[in-house]
């Protein structure tokens, strides 16, 4: 089984920085968007149990091969890091387009994305590929498995009422939650490792790719403000003994009806 | 010299400390409370290969350099000194092996240990020979194809839980011998050889999840394929054991103050008094800046030992000695400090701060106490002529 999972190197969560034009500063920093991670474990774990490989793609700044190495350290095979000076401000369409392109030139079954990504949450990206690529999409995936067949995926899908259970031909594209099980931790062995895999750094020109039609200048959304939420104040600190801190805050909660 | 760390040291540094943070640190006060050796802490260093990192690795290991292990041991000390200490000793338990086993040797026990699957004890210290080590009263005689070791060892960290204890007697006490330190020889003993028992664990001050054992040899039979270097070489391995090994306990003192000095930190900037964060009050703010200076001080001096050590400075023993004084002193300096800081805070349990202290002591203490550290630098100092 061949998986792509489609990563994005975000600020490190409570790091965010905004630069000029009200875009997040990704000049240094970097680490995996959280929710990536999630779908990168369940992929390790689907080719450590059905045999395969692992393929990370990331389009992004210089700064974004950190977050691949800790993807590689985790146990990915290799990387492809889309990265052109070019691509600097480009939107949600131009980077579908840019990153269905890439995975024109790989080969595999199933392509993984996270819900969404800490620093941006427009959570569109990884639904405009499948457009794209014409790839079913099973979104908000909280289980995945191969189809007895060998050649559908299954997923369980959240939905308010529980579960749907899809199936739909491989290739496709999944989009996975949180439910699907806490990453693991990058073994130190694994650290090491990552040093000696592949990493594939591919530019617009090697993906046949106008520069005109991304970037800043071809963006089809514009971010007119943005500013940090204004800091919590008035925050209750409760330092008793554990029997009376619980009681105080459950009288905190029932006065305000959250219990 | 300026310490610049590699890419992967500073990856393998993060990763640690990601572990330490996440893992290890909600356990710490349960395991200083409770007394019991955290075999699941065991578990989490051998699953993230971390106690894999001194050893070779054609053996399982990821040969690792020694400024690279004392980096993993800062950073779970940090958090909680019980658990540093842990690959302090995996390390000082097999330096034995690694500086004078034979490839044999090495195959036959460094995977296991490489993989956590076995844990490894130093056993030089007798309940009368402690700085006085070359004092040392157990003995092995041959017999037959073997040895036949008798007597007792002391305060011997993790010698009841290790699978391989690397032993220290004596095998020619003519006066001789002793004179030229050649009455030594080092055997590894596993555990459950018949003869071999712990008869005691110690209660302590700190570092409270490590068992302390008491060690007792009676007619202990080993091959003579457990034997460790020459006969009459034991002294020179312990020695050169001993001058890897301090910077790990170096290690485990720096990370013991960074824990405290960030305790203080965050508790300086939330605890209002005056109408003010502490913090903002002089004679704290200069505590803290104390705190982070002698701190950073050890680091560096410590950093600067490992790599001098690694190339191979004829002053090893210099460097290794400098180091844990320094450290020791700090992290004993600086924890005291920090259960200053925090006032009457610090001196319960409800803080991290009194436990950091108490384990800060044990760092100026073994591994040869501070006084034998001087001792050791005042003496090369002597010899080379500054």
């Amino acid at each position: 089984m061949r998986i792509v999972v489609l990563v994005k190197a975000v600020p490190i969560v409570g790091n965010e920085r905004l630069g000029d034009g009200f875009r997040v500063d990704r000049g240094s920093g970097l680490e995996p968007n959280g929710n990536d991670e999630y779908v990168l474990e369940a992929a390790l774990k689907l080719t450590e149990t059905h045999g395969g490989e692992v393929t990370l793609l990331t389009m992004g700044p210089a700064a974004a091969a950190d977050a691949l190495r800790k993807g590689l350290a985790m146990g990915a095979t290799r990387a492809v890091h889309v990265s052109d000076g070019a691509l600097a401000g480009s939107c949600a369409r131009a980077t579908a387009e840019v990153l269905a392109a890439a995975l024109r030139r790989l080969e595999y079954d199933l392509a993984f994305a996270g819900a969404d990504t800490s620093d941006g949450q427009g959570g569109i990206v990884a639904a405009a590929i499948a457009a794209r690529l014409g790839l079913p999409y099973l979104s908000y995936a909280a289980h995945i498995e191969p189809g007895a067949d060998g050649a559908t995926v299954r997923v369980h899908r959240l939905s308010p009422a529980g579960y749907d259970v899809l199936e739909a031909p491989m290739p496709a594209l999944v989009m996975g939650t949180q439910v699907l099980g806490e990453p693991r931790y990058p073994s130190l062995r694994g650290i090491m490792q990552a040093r000696g895999k592949e990493t594939l750094t591919w530019s617009l020109a090697d993906l046949g790719i106008d520069p005109a039609r991304v970037g800043a200048a071809a963006a089809t959304t514009r971010v007119l403000s943005a500013a940090p939420p204004p800091p919590r104040a008035g925050a209750t600190i409760i330092r008793d003994a554990p029997d009376v801190a619980v009681a105080r805050i459950v009288d905190f909660l029932a006065a305000r009806s959250l219990l | 010299m300026t310490i610049r760390l590699s890419d992967e040291q500073r990856a393998l540094r993060d990763a640690v400390r990601q572990l330490a943070d996440e893992r290890i640190a909600p356990r710490a006060a349960a395991i200083d409370a409770s007394g019991e050796f955290p075999w699941d802490v065991v578990e989490l260093l051998a699953a993230q290969d971390v106690l894999a990192l001194p050893y070779p690795v054609e053996h399982g290991g990821l040969g690792g350099e020694l400024l690279t292990v004392c980096l993993a041991v800062e950073q779970i000390s940090r958090v909680c000194a019980t658990s540093g200490l842990i690959l302090v000793v995996q390390e000082l338990g097999s330096l034995p092996l690694l500086l004078a086993g034979t490839p044999e040797q090495q195959a036959r026990w460094f995977p296991d240990l490489a993989a956590g699957r076995a844990l490894a004890a130093f056993a030089l210290t007798e309940s009368e020979a402690g700085s006085d080590a070359a004092a040392i009263r157990t003995r092995a005689v041959r017999k037959g194809e073997g040895w036949s070791i008798d007597g007792a060892k002391r305060f011997i960290s993790q010698g009841n839980v290790a699978r391989f204890v690397t032993v220290f007697a004596v095998t020619d006490p003519s006066p001789e011998a002793v004179r030229a330190k050649r009455h030594i020889s080092c055997f590894v003993v596993e555990q459950g050889t018949p003869g071999f028992a712990t008869v005691r664990l110690e209660h302590k001050m700190g570092i409270r999840g490590s068992p302390t054992a008491e060690l007792l040899f009676q007619d202990v039979r080993v091959p003579d394929a457990n034997r460790v270097g020459e006969v009459g070489e034991g002294w020179s391995i312990a020695m050169r054991t001993l001058d890897r090994s301090r910077p790990g306990v170096a290690a485990q003192a720096v990370g013991i103050a960074q824990g405290a000095l960030e305790v203080a930190t965050r508790y300086a900037a939330e605890r209002r008094q005056f109408g003010k964060a502490i913090g903002e009050h002089q004679m704290v703010a200069a505590m803290l800046a104390d705190m982070a200076t002698r701190t950073e001080a050890a680091r560096q001096l410590l950093y600067t030992a490992c790599e001098e050590i690694e190339a191979g400075s004829p002053a090893a023993a210099r460097w290794s000695a400098m180091c844990k004084l320094f450290a020791g002193d700090t992290a004993m300096a600086v924890t005291t400090d920090a259960v200053q800081v925090l006032g009457g805070y610090g001196y319960i349990t409800e803080y991290p701060v009194e436990r950091m202290m108490r384990d800060a002591k044990i760092t100026q203490l073994y591994e040869g106490t501070q006084q034998i550290q001087r001792l050791v630098i005042g003496r090369d100092l002597l010899a080379r002529g500054g």
